[in-house]
């Protein structure tokens, strides 16, 4: 076997095991029944009158984290069906905007715990608050995790443009800055605002340098003596050259540039220009790169990224996509002291760092409690083609192996089983058979329901279950008496057998009744008589009845002739149908059976005859018609019209 | 198409009505209820949609809390409901029970005027119930344990029951005229009903071939002979009632079961069917112009067969829905949603504004239909 990742963690299930008894349990398709067992040596045997249902995930309960998954449904859907049209060259940007769309739809998420978390205040929901909380923070972490990759393996972009994108990623996910910069700018003397140099570090820090320049024009307003200095600093920062992807310059004349102007900054240091404003060193240490100058600012930076990110621009900003893992173990190790543990959410970023995707998936799905963000996530990068076939000891490939986990996750829910269906159908290799096996297990409360999962088993062929899942409808119909519907499951599914079935209910019916029941639909039943032959026996036996209602003898006679001799009539039935011939061998007016027809009337009644044990009045009465008849039939046949 | 706002609102929606606005005042309709169905509670909802003033006309959306205790609807089954005016609204639910509800929009809340318990049920169960319609102050509702079953708004004792009106499950049923009812069932007969007599339908229909099932049923706002039927294949069907038992015109609409067929209420010339098939389309029609062929929607498959011709009569009274032959007419259709979409499960069209929930869990809502 092999080894676990990590040390399995305890749950506790309240009410069970106490008074030492065994538990016992049994998997489902996303939750555990546990319940206590009766397997002890000694002691008393009591039985435990509750099985406990033990979830792992609880999100996909969750009201609003169910946007996430119906929406991302939404994306998934129209990622599989987009690469087939374009040639694969072009499809960066579309893989890149679906990202962003994804991301999109995490955010707005977010943003609506966030607001729901605001606005609850009842002081028992504490909880279920701090359970929003939670979840934000979670939302918050996939989402830089998403964002990390998008920029590292789907943008992929190269060295230069790199670290723009990473700065654009820190710049999100680090907006309090524009907060204290509006309540620094809005107050009634910035220049003494207690935030005012931490807002103008955090611009640098960030490489908003532009905005830094204009928090900086109001120091220099104020203080008239310095202005120079200030002067001096603002032309710095206005000459330091920024990398522009569309524009004509390239790389290697960008790094020039930079590196004049590095040594420009390096010079006023050196001159030590700086020397009477503290701030304004500290800066101009920070533009060159210096790492203990901006460890000093560690609780404006907030996280190692940051410190990599801003560590990258000013001393490496062409940075390459294969250096950067070592940036970035070395700023992890610089900015955490060496007592704190990394989290799980800080070796994830590593690992991205180093481009170790196989890694970057195995910690998300160990770190997270559902499958959603590592099927996606995984899925996206396979269609990027960026995930080498990693067949696995136990299945197809890992993009397959996670779509068919979080589909099975979704599968045990009451409602979002319809969504699981799409993400079966793109899993080659073992969707089919997971949906045929999850479509059996849906409850089906309502017809209208049954209707929908058959609809989805008929669109994939799946033959096996329509007919089972008619077959049930078909049976509840039945011991409900509603035959009609019965029968319709039943051609549904082109069931010759239990259409034979409802037909015998309805001759019983009649036996037992005399009439039919439910004429609208054996008058009705148009081509489905033909299913099964009992089926059309009765359609036709309903005919003759109705035939001989509208006093059309001689076509209701011929009808029930055909009927035992077309061998559909069930051989119970046949003393029926003989009994019912009587009227008509009977009629004096008008002159329905031929003597051939007699004959074969007769053979009939032998065959009756001398089966089981019939009312010998009957049998009486019919031999004498058949025989008035015969004679009949002789002498009318024979004679010649005069 | 840009028009089209969408909401998730994690429930899947099984019914989707616009509040009724009062027929003098030319305003686009403010409030829409949604029912739930498939959660283990269900419940009936009513939004509030507004427009922000200027130019960019987004929709504000916003939930009016509903107190309807989720006890009603059992587990997870199916609910759907009608307006009976602009202050009611009549539930059914798969518990067979029936239930009239006061909107109070000032206090935001519903309150049970009139619930009647087990109205539809099978002998020893509950029986679902599949429709209800209203046409104030009568009340009708069917169900699947084949019953017909006739309330009035003021009064609790059931009006009259149609026992054994079907054989099978009724899916659909509307109101033709004052007492007459038009009922669809799962093996494929539409059966008028005069409820001042009679066990009895009064006239079944049927298409020749196949019993397709029927699942839901619409009449034309000013032509009650004239009445609109989709079925399990997706096949819309135009049916004239006084003449002949076979349909006038049949059209391949969709490719799976049309859940709901509309007439637009005040310009009958327009049709909107959805289906399970995840598409919302809209059919317009024309009587009879001079281009003789007929255009067709964009991503719209049609195929129209005509039953027979009308039997001579005034040109100007028959219904363009009528023309026959299709070619003579103009049919146009319009795919109404952006993008495939699981099955779109309820429409409502008041003027100009359409809404749509589906099984995505969304709820759509144009507001500048072209009609």
């Amino acid at each position: 076997m092999e080894e676990v990742d990590v040390e399995p963690t305890t749950t506790l299930i309240p009410g069970v095991g106490l008074k030492q008894k065994h538990l016992g349990f049994e998997w489902g398709p996303g939750d555990i029944l546990v319940y206590e067992t009766n397997f002890r040596p000694a002691g008393e045997r009591s039985g435990c009158p509750s099985v406990h249902v033990v979830r792992k995930d609880e999100d996909i309960y969750s009201p609003i984290l169910r946007k996430l998954f119906n929406e991302s449904h939404h994306i998934f859907v129209g990622l599989q069906n987009i690469t087939e049209d374009v040639p694969s060259k072009n499809k960066k940007p579309q893989f890149v905007s679906i990202s962003k769309n994804y991301r999109s739809v995490i955010r707005a998420c977010m943003e609506e715990l966030q607001h729901v978390a605001g606005v609850t205040c009842c002081a028992h929901l504490v909880l279920f608050v701090l359970r929003l909380h939670s979840q934000v923070s979670i939302l918050l972490a996939t989402e830089l995790i998403w964002n990390l990759c998008e920029v590292l393996f789907i943008d992929a972009a190269p060295a230069g443009c790199l670290l723009l994108h990473l700065l654009d990623w820190v710049r999100l996910h680090k907006a309090d800055v524009d907060e204290k910069a509006k309540e620094v700018l809005q107050s009634d003397s910035p220049t003494n605002h207690l935030a005012y140099w931490d807002v103008v570090i955090s611009f640098i820090l960030q490489g908003r340098v532009d905005e830094a320049r204009h928090v900086l024009t109001k120091q220099a307003s104020v203080q008239a003596a310095s202005r120079t200095l200030y002067q001096l600093m603002d032309t710095l920062l206005h000459k330091m050259p920024v990398f522009n992807p569309s524009g004509t310059q390239t790389l290697t004349e960008f790094d020039m540039k930079w590196r004049h102007w590095h040594e420009e900054c390096d010079r006023c240091l050196q001159d030590k220009s700086f020397a009477s404003n503290p701030h304004l060193e500290t800066i101009c240490k920070i533009l060159l790169g210096d790492e203990d100058a901006m460890l000093e600012h560690k609780e404006l930076l907030g996280t190692w990224y940051h410190f990599l990110v801003s560590r990258l621009l000013f001393s490496h900003p062409t940075v390459k996509p294969a250096e950067l893992h070592y940036y970035a173990k070395s700023s992890m190790d610089m900015f955490l002291d060496s007592r704190s543990v990394p989290e799980p959410l800080d070796s994830i970023l590593l690992a991205a760092f180093e481009f170790d995707l196989h890694q970057v998936i195995k910690d998300c799905s160990i770190a997270l409690n559902n499958w959603w963000f590592v099927a996606h996530l995984t899925d996206l990068l396979d269609h990027c083609k960026l995930l080498q076939s990693h067949n696995l000891h136990f299945g197809s490939n890992l993009r397959e192996f996670l779509v068919l986990e979080y589909a099975s996750g979704l599968v045990s829910h009451h409602s979002l089983w319809q969504l699981a269906v799409d993400y079966f159908d793109h899993c080659p290799e073992f969707g089919r058979v997971y949906l045929e096996l999850q479509l059996e297990r849906v409850p089906l409360e309502t017809e209208r329901k049954a209707l929908k999962v058959l609809r989805i088993c008929e669109q994939r062929h799946m033959t096996e279950q329509v007919r089972s899942i008619c077959k049930i409808m078909a049976k509840r119909a039945l011991s409900n008496n509603r035959l009609g519907s019965a029968l319709s499951w039943s051609i549904r599914a082109k069931d010759a057998g239990f259409a034979t079935l409802i037909s015998e209910r309805f001759l019983q019916d009649y036996c037992t009744r005399g009439s039919f029941s439910d004429l609208d639909l054996i008058d009705n039943l148009g081509p489905a008589m033909l299913l099964s032959d009992r089926l059309t026996f009765l359609g036709k036996y309903r005919e003759f009845h109705r035939l001989y209602g509208e006093n059309k003898f001689t076509e209701a006679g011929k009808l029930l002739l055909s009927l035992m001799t077309a061998k559909i009539a069930p051989r119970s039935f046949w003393m029926t149908l003989l009994t019912d011939a009587l009227p008509l061998l009977e009629q004096k007016e008008v002159h329905i059976y031929t003597h051939t027809h007699t004959h074969t009337l007769s053979c009939v009644f032998v065959c009756v005859f001398q089966g089981e044990d019939v009312e010998t009045a009957k049998l009486e009465l019919l031999r004498l018609a058949l025989a008035r008849n015969l004679a009949m039939a002789i002498v009318k046949e024979g004679t010649v019209e005069a | 198409m840009d028009c089209i706002n969408a909401k998730y609102v994690s429930q899947k929606i099984s019914k989707t009505r616009w509040r009724p606005v009062s027929a003098s005042s030319l305003q686009q309709p403010e409030l829409l209820a949604t029912g739930s169905w498939d959660n283990e509670d269900n419940k009936v909802s009513i939004w509030s949609v507004g427009e922000n003033g200027g130019s960019n006309m987004e929709d504000e959306f916003e939930e009016i809390p509903v107190t309807v205790a989720s006890v009603f609807f059992f587990g997870f089954f199916f609910n759907l409901f009608q307006f009976l005016d602009q202050d009611r609204l009549v539930t059914a639910s798969s518990s067979g029970a029936v239930t009239i509800y006061n909107l109070k929009s000032e206090s935001q809340t519903l309150s049970v005027l009139h619930t009647w318990e087990g109205a539809h049920h099978y002998q020893c169960a509950r029986a679902p119930c599949t429709a209800v319609v209203c046409s104030s102050p009568e009340l009708v509702s069917v169900g699947e344990d084949g019953r017909v079953v006739l309330y009035k708004a003021d009064q609790s004792r059931i009006v009259r029951t149609i026992e054994n009106a079907d054989s099978s499950t009724i899916h659909a049923v509307t109101f033709l005229r004052t007492a007459e009812v038009l009922t669809v069932n799962s093996i494929g007969q539409l059966k008028l009903w005069d409820l001042r007599q009679g066990n009895e339908p009064a006239q079944i229909l049927t298409l020749t071939g196949d019993r397709v099932p029927l699942h839901c049923v619409d009449k034309h706002p000013n032509q009650q002979h004239i009445v609109a039927t989709g079925g399990q294949d997706g096949m819309l069907c135009i049916w004239d009632v006084r003449q002949g038992s076979v349909p006038f015109s049949l059209m391949e609409a969709h490719s799976a079961e049309m859940w709901e067929v509309h007439f637009h209420p005040s310009n009958p010339d327009h049709l909107f069917t959805c289906s399970e098939d995840g598409s919302l389309l809209h059919w317009e029609t024309s009587s009879g112009s001079d281009t003789p062929s007929f255009l067709q929607g964009r991503n719209s498959s049609m195929m129209s067969r005509s039953a027979t011709a009308p039997a001579g009569g005034n040109q100007s009274l028959i219904s363009a829905w009528l023309s026959g032959d299709s070619s003579k007419g103009r049919l146009e259709t319009t795919h109404m949603l952006p993008s495939q979409t699981l099955s779109v499960n309820s429409l409502d069209v008041l003027g100009q504004c359409l809404v749509c929930g589906t099984d995505g869990e969304a709820v759509y809502i144009h507001r500048r239909v072209l009609v």
